[in-house]
């Protein structure tokens, strides 16, 4: 267990609460402390969890022990069936992409992945996709398209990698087409931001007819680092600069671009991922089952309005 | 996915001081100092070391289309503010300012006209104002653009020069991308028109990663930079300097991502004679 700055407060309460539990279960003075104790950290709970800040949620949407995607693929899909690389180049892990069951209907299932291990981390590099990454994912959803089944994507991506090989594999082309593709399939798409959303890199997977956002996940044009970097010459001003960019939940509510906000557990999905997934098993249940009411043509008419009303202007 | 450093040479053209008396001026690559009208008649490259300085949106529609046929669409839509954002100076003190300094509304020109005689949409993104960044506007303009070609049944040129996503419209900027790229595909499934990427100096983030790439046939400028990440994310991130010529038109050409590097003066001849190949 890993656990933020604010976090720790709650933690070692109820690290201690769980001794007492364990070491004091025949002593029946204990109980008075253990109950006084709990309720302390109710109170704790709401202090710190109902006052979380901007950059606290940001925070939360990195947590090292949130749920990842295929966390939560575990938890609501049956019959996984996984499908390897690009047919071009490589088999890019940052991104997870096969078919699944999900309630009696085949699905694609598609999202970024990041690792818990610093080896896995490495090998998924930080849910960070090259150019195979996307083409993977354009490869699996044209196949859905192909057999009319609902495409559910996952985001949780710092961005697209930023390197050598990217740019020469051609990064831009594949987020473009990756877009382009998704705006002309011919079945359901329902994408969920379950933890950062990274700008291009995210949006390659977001083009769908509804949008979902867990309520600690970020939807982002540029990381609070990367912005601050250039605004002020300083990545440490990140939290200031999150401030700025409007990037949590009830933001992109706001403004549109997405379309519900999935609660999750008090203090995070971290604290407890069952439940999280549970609720997004509810959330996903919910949106399927509407989409699957539209023709490919009303799809694709549906996903071009969606976008084509996002913007503010004037004039 | 923002501004990235710019090169001296990068400097727009119109910001330029000139010598004497605006009579001559100097090329910041090779330094040659000859008359101010030799480089306009250029159409703003050094006749001595072909270097590509910024075009403005009327001189490329010059350039490209008949004399006279450009007529401008969309004009007066305007930015807001709906996020309220504030890094030195308020964002719409920001636009303000932008709007004073170039007499531009925003940082993108669409409109119309014919090319050898062919009806063609047109649009160039204006670097000049807040660097070519695509906000609400620049976005909502293209995808008229596409959509107008998609109605007309007319083939649509594009002049990217952008940093990139316009990082003051968070998340509504990165939006752009799906709205002018789903209005690209209506382009070529519904009216099976061709799509021209021109790609200037530079073309780099949320507008290479959107639209930018995804002509049917793209162009770029010599020497133009071109690349989803910015050259100076790309070393902060794996920790080591760049190889000369990384993000470079001609690195695009060899690694298969443009199919022509057109020297200026070559631009209209090799765009129509492609739409003259595709649509006779
Ligand atoms: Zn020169």
């Amino acid at each position: 267990m890993a656990h933020l700055e604010f976090e720790k407060p709650i933690v070692e309460l109820e690290e201690r609460i769980r001794e007492l539990k364990v070491y004091g279960i025949r002593d029946r003075g204990m109980g008075g402390e253990i109950s006084k104790l709990e309720e302390r950290v109710v109170e704790l709970q709401a202090e710190i969890y109902g006052g979380l800040t901007i950059w606290q949620k940001v925070q939360l949407s990195r947590h090292p022990d949130r749920p990842y995607f295929l966390d939560y693929v575990e938890r609501i899909f049956d019959d996984v069936v996984e499908l390897h690389g690009d047919r071009a180049y490589a088999d890019d892990a940052a991104i997870v992409a096969g078919f699944a069951t999900f309630e009696g209907r085949s699905v694609a299932v598609i999202g970024h992945q990041k690792g818990r291990t610093t080896k896995e981390k490495v090998r998924r590099n930080f849910g960070m996709a090259h150019p195979e990454g996307y083409r993977k994912a354009m490869r699996v959803m044209e196949l859905a398209g192909r057999f009319g089944r609902p495409v559910l994507t996952f985001i949780d991506t710092p961005g697209a990698y930023p390197g050598i090989g990217a740019e020469e594999r051609g990064q831009s082309e594949a987020i473009g087409a990756s877009i382009a593709l998704m705006s002309g399939l011919r079945s359901p798409i329902l994408a969920t931001v379950i933890g950062e959303g990274g700008s291009g890199g995210a949006l390659a997977l977001g083009v769908a007819n509804r949008v979902l956002m867990l309520e600690f996940a970020t939807y982002s044009v540029i990381t609070p680092e990367g912005c601050a970097s250039i605004l002020w010459r300083d990545g440490a001003l990140a939290p200031k600069a999150a401030e700025q960019l409007k990037l949590l939940a009830p933001d992109a509510l706001r403004l549109g671009v997405v379309d519900g906000v999935i609660d999750e557990p008090r203090g995070g999905a971290h604290r407890e991922p069952d439940e999280a997934a549970a609720a997004l098993k509810d959330a996903i249940r919910r949106e399927l089952t509407e989409l699957e009411r539209m023709s490919p043509d009303e799809l694709i008419a549906d996903r071009y309005a969606k976008f084509r009303a996002i913007g503010v202007t004037e004039g | 996915m923002a501004l990235f450093g710019k090169t001296k040479a990068d400097v727009d053209a119109a910001d330029k001081k000139t010598l004497g008396r605006g009579v001559f001026r100097k090329c910041d690559v090779c330094g040659v100092t000859l008359r101010a009208e030799d480089f306009t008649a250029n159409h703003e490259v050094c006749p001595e070391c072909g270097h590509h300085y910024r075009l403005s949106g009327e001189a490329w529609a010059e350039l490209l289309l008949d004399p006279g046929s450009f007529e401008e669409r969309d004009l007066g839509i305007l930015s807001r503010d709906p996020l309220e954002f504030t890094d030195s100076k308020r964002y719409p003190d920001r636009l303000v300012a932008s709007r004073k300094k170039t007499g531009l509304e925003d940082a993108m020109m669409v409109g119309e006209g014919t090319m050898a005689g062919r009806p063609v949409q047109l649009g160039a993104f204006l670097f000049r104002f807040m660097g070519g960044s695509m906000g609400s506007v620049v976005g909502e303009k293209i995808t008229r653009m596409f959509e107008r070609g998609t109605e007309k049944k007319q083939p649509v040129i594009l002049l990217s020069a952008s940093g990139g996503a316009r990082m003051q419209e968070g998340i509504l900027s990165l939006m752009q991308m799906a709205k002018t790229v789903a209005a690209l595909r209506r382009l070529r499934e519904e009216a099976n028109q061709p799509f021209i990427s021109v790609l200037l100096n530079p073309t780099t983030g949320g507008v290479a990663a959107s639209f930018a790439l995804l002509g049917d046939v793209n162009i770029a400028e010599p020497q133009a930079l071109i690349g989803f990440a910015g050259p100076r994310v790309i070393e902060n991130t794996i920790r080591q300097k760049l190889p000369a010529g990384f993000q470079r038109s001609e690195f695009l050409l060899e690694h298969g991502m443009v199919d022509i590097i057109a020297e200026r003066s070559a631009m209209r001849p090799t765009i129509s004679r492609i739409l003259s190949h595709l649509l006779g």
